[in-house]
């Protein structure tokens, strides 16, 4: 017989036990994947590694994949603190970089550091009114911004879309539906051979985690996150730290959409976020919504990424297959959080012993 | 004793982590005995019941029920064995019927038997008196038939051995002549009954035998005929105990707080409070007394802010307070401090360490946009000396904390902002009596500086003993206002459902 009981607490290493547990028994069950689809999973492994960390363009490959879950993971992470459930980072990075790209192509003869400082500017306002209609419409009618941010994602891709068919089509791409390619001064430059966006993460990761903490605004978030009545007893503005909190969430997942379509995609596509939005929503929760520790879980994830797509040209493999090398570690490492919150214990029956006292 | 004892919890230990929550605890309780488990906060109660109804495991030390050496591993093994509990805070499912909760987790196969099984319950009922209705949705029942049910569902299950967990903490006069009622009727029938409790009055109205229990330790089991609250007091504290409380003579002052006919509406727009006048003095601790859910939160809540009024006026120094948010009552300089009904749903926040809840009410004061907590870590500090609160470091999340040590801090912040007038529902809830007495010392205290006081109560006999003025909500309606002095339970009693001071049905 076997019964769940819940833990009060967990320790620093019980905790790191079990996550240890968990990626050892992904390997373990992705190893009898890989046989069975006559590959070597000792070879497969040593590749992924080999693709995230193994030279020096793999690390930069990595940490480039890495910078945009960074930012939009410290997005999601402010509003999931006030327990605003927004899982629409994709669309607030896609709603960025369009506003960035609005300024890269219409005034595209400025000089570079003005004209990426509008785009910047205009990626926080594109990303944070985004996310604010959702906040809007929950401040005054209680609608649910689960799925209010979620719709906002369709609707971004799609206006997108739209521009890449029709207003904002390339003329010179011989019919292609593609939005013309940014010039040199719309684009991020690099340091150290990795566009700045590094350094714009590690600056956020900063303030975003002395914002949470020593800040009175930081404070009010996790209060009315806790308790809303909490909140209205301390005399917090409920409606007001709401839409200042989910403007910052949208705000910095439209940074992320800048440096994307800036640096990385130098064009703007619906493809722009790449799922970015989706995978920060993971990351954030992994993380328990700290901002160190977002750092590592999203360079961790970036390596994960770029391991497995490495794999695929490597082996020949299908994307499918790759794809599933990602899924199979994630299901163990998420199914990890489970067991660091519950213990399983195993009895052989329930009621054992039963020496009769009086005889 | 021939007869083999229901309950028999022998050399019992529970240690959680560096704390020993249960030591060497002996506890024996026959059928057709009501047993009293009488301790402080912390004392190890929970912890022993909890290890009896197969919640937690026990370190070492035996429990035999009916004699047998039992070993659970889940409550699903005590309720096999016959033990039920009533929790504190019922476990019912509020969108099913009664019937539907009882029958809920049987294993009876794919098909009920409704016949069988209502006839069942039917049974039940009678053989006990226990009044419920079956069909009754358990959203729309009142605290006492929620608790009727919970017993009627552990009885169902078979239960002989019942643990009510301070099943009266929110129960009203008549509310607890109920359970007591049914209680002395499973006396009758054989069951075995432990019953945790605070209350002494209760304890020695109902219980045939007291255990009491201190840090962890059975101190004594006595016989109700050979002792005294007065004894029992101290033998949970362990020393000599000061039972009274002495109503500090003080002239009330000027009139700090003025309200008059407050209207408050609930969620469905139904008038949750009708017209509610009356008037606070400096200096004058003005109870409130009534059945639960008569309007006393509202009343509360609207003085703070945090709940609109829909009509009247509260007039605070010269100035209407009706309309203004709760920050603008407390930044006016309008120190009204305000002890929620629920603490952890209201007044604190659970996963917050002592410093950020000691922040709550303070940071907003603060100059620009950052947080300095070292004044409040100082605070901290010295509110764990002064009020003796038990918690690992000041940072520890307080939800961790027992009751008694949570309504320390609530009770030590709101007082840290030296406020005029102190508005305190239920402050002393759930509180073991040493904490509570701490805080009747407290509220005169602060009565002596000239603070107004209004004091949400439901012990009559305490209201009586520390307030000056007393006023009688109903179906929020005031019914009366009395002089603490000239006060009877009876009288107050009566104006709670509805008579006026002078007896007649308003």
């Amino acid at each position: 017989m076997m019964h769940i009981v819940k833990r009060s607490g967990i320790s620093k290493i019980d905790n790191f036990k079990i996550r240890c547990i968990s990626i050892f028994l992904s390997l373990l069950v992705l190893g009898i994947f890989l046989i069975v689809i006559k590959l070597n999973p000792l070879e497969v492994y040593a590749s992924i590694v080999k693709g995230s960390f193994g030279s020096e363009y793999s690390v930069k490959q990595t940490l480039i994949r890495a910078i945009p879950l960074i930012i939009t993971s410290l997005g999601i992470s402010i509003a999931f603190k006030m327990q605003f459930w927004n899982i629409g980072g994709e669309g607030q990075i896609v709603m960025g970089a369009f506003a960035a790209s609005f300024f890269a192509l219409k005034f595209s003869n400025m000089p570079k550091l003005p004209l990426l400082l509008i785009m910047f500017c205009a990626g926080i306002i594109g990303g944070g009114l985004w996310a604010l209609i959702a906040a809007v419409l929950k401040g005054k009618w209680n609608t649910n911004e689960t799925i209010i941010t979620l719709m906002l994602n369709y609707i971004a891709l799609k206006f997108v879309t739209y521009l890449q068919y029709g207003p904002w089509k390339d003329r010179n791409a011989m019919g292609f539906p593609k939005i013309p390619s940014f010039l040199e001064n719309a684009v991020l430059p690099d340091v150290f051979g990795i566009n700045m966006g590094w350094i714009i993460a590690i600056i956020l990761v900063i303030i975003v985690y002395i914002f949470m903490k020593d800040t009175k605004k930081g404070y009010e978030i996790s209060v009315l996150g806790e308790s809303e009545k909490t909140a209205m007893y301390a005399g917090i503005n409920i409606r007001k730290t709401m839409y200042i909190a989910i403007f910052l969430s949208g705000a910095l997942c439209g940074i992320a959409g800048v440096i994307q379509v800036s640096a990385v995609s130098r064009t703007l596509s619906a493809q722009v976020a790449g799922g970015a939005g989706f995978t920060a929503i993971i990351i954030a929760w992994l993380s328990a919504l700290s901002a160190p520790i977002i750092v590592i879980v999203s360079i961790l994830f970036a390596a994960l990424l770029e391991g497995a797509s490495f794999v695929q040209t490597a082996f020949g493999i299908p994307e499918a297959a790759a794809q599933l090398i990602q899924a199979i570690i994630l299901f163990f490492v998420l199914g990890s959080e489970f067991f660091t919150k519950y213990k399983v214990n195993f009895k052989s029956q329930g009621i054992i012993g039963g020496g009769n006292k009086n005889e | 004793m021939d007869e083999i004892p229901y309950v028999s919890i022998e050399n019992i230990s529970k240690i959680f982590g560096k704390v020993m929550a249960n030591k060497n605890m002996n506890l024996t309780v026959h059928g057709g005995e009501i047993h009293a488990l009488l301790g402080e906060n912390g004392a190890g109660k929970s912890t022993l019941m909890n290890m009896l109804s197969g919640i937690y495991t026990p370190d070492s030390g035996s429990i035999f029920i009916h004699g047998k050496n039992m070993n659970f591993t889940c409550p699903k093994d005590a309720i096999k064995a016959g033990i039920g509990m009533i929790y504190q805070h019922f476990k019912l499912v509020e969108e099913m019927t009664a019937k539907q909760n009882i029958l809920l987790g049987q294993n009876n196969g794919i098909f009920f038997n409704k016949k069988l099984e209502i006839k069942k319950i039917n049974d039940i009922c009678e053989k006990y008196q226990i009044d419920v209705d079956v069909n009754k949705y358990v959203s729309d029942m009142a605290v006492g038939e929620r608790q009727n049910l919970e017993i009627l569902k552990v009885l169902y299950r078979g239960a002989n051995i019942l643990i009510l967990d301070e099943p009266t903490t929110v129960f009203t006069q008549s509310e607890t002549e109920k359970l007591f009622k049914i209680m002395r009727k499973m006396k009758e029938k054989g069951c075995a009954i432990i019953f945790i409790s605070h209350k002494m009055s209760e304890v020695m109205d109902i219980c045939d035998k007291i255990t009491v229990l201190r840090k962890g330790e059975a101190v004594k089991t006595v016989n109700k005929e050979n002792t005294t609250p007065k004894q029992l007091a101290e033998l949970m504290m362990g020393r000599k105990a000061d039972l009274s409380i002495n109503r500090v003579d003080k002239e009330p002052g000027d009139i700090l707080l003025e309200v008059s006919g407050l209207v408050v509406l609930n969620a469905e727009k139904a008038e949750i409070i009708k017209n509610i006048s009356f008037s606070l003095k400096a200096g004058e601790i003005l109870g409130v007394a009534g059945i639960a859910g008569s309007g006393q939160r509202e009343l509360c809540e609207a003085i703070a802010g945090i709940e609109k009024a829909t009509g009247g006026e509260i007039i605070f120094e010269g100035e209407n307070l009706v309309g203004k948010s709760p920050r603008d009552i407390i930044n006016k300089g309008i120190s009204m401090s305000f002890i929620p009904e629920d603490r952890l749903g209201m007044g604190l926040v659970a996963s917050f360490g002592m410093v950020d809840n000691l922040l709550l009410k303070d940071y907003h004061k603060q100059q620009g946009i950052f947080i300095d907590r070292k004044p409040v870590i100082e605070k901290a500090k010295q509110m764990v000396e002064k009020f003796e609160i038990k918690t690992p470091d000041i940072y520890h999340p307080i939800k961790y904390l027992s009751g008694g040590n949570i309504q320390k801090i609530l009770v030590g912040r709101e007082l840290s902002m030296n406020p005029k007038i102190l508005i305190m529902a239920y402050a002393v809830r759930g509180l073991d009596i040493n904490t509570c007495y701490t805080i009747y010392e407290l509220i005169s205290q602060e009565k002596k500086k000239g603070t107004a006081i209004l004091f949400i109560g439901e012990d009559l006999d305490v209201l009586i003993r520390l307030c000056d003025r007393i006023m009688v909500l109903c179906d929020g309606k005031v019914t009366g206002t009395v002089s603490a002095i000239d006060a009877s339970r009876e009288n107050i009693g009566m104006m709670m459902v509805g008579h006026n001071a002078e007896g007649e049905v308003i």
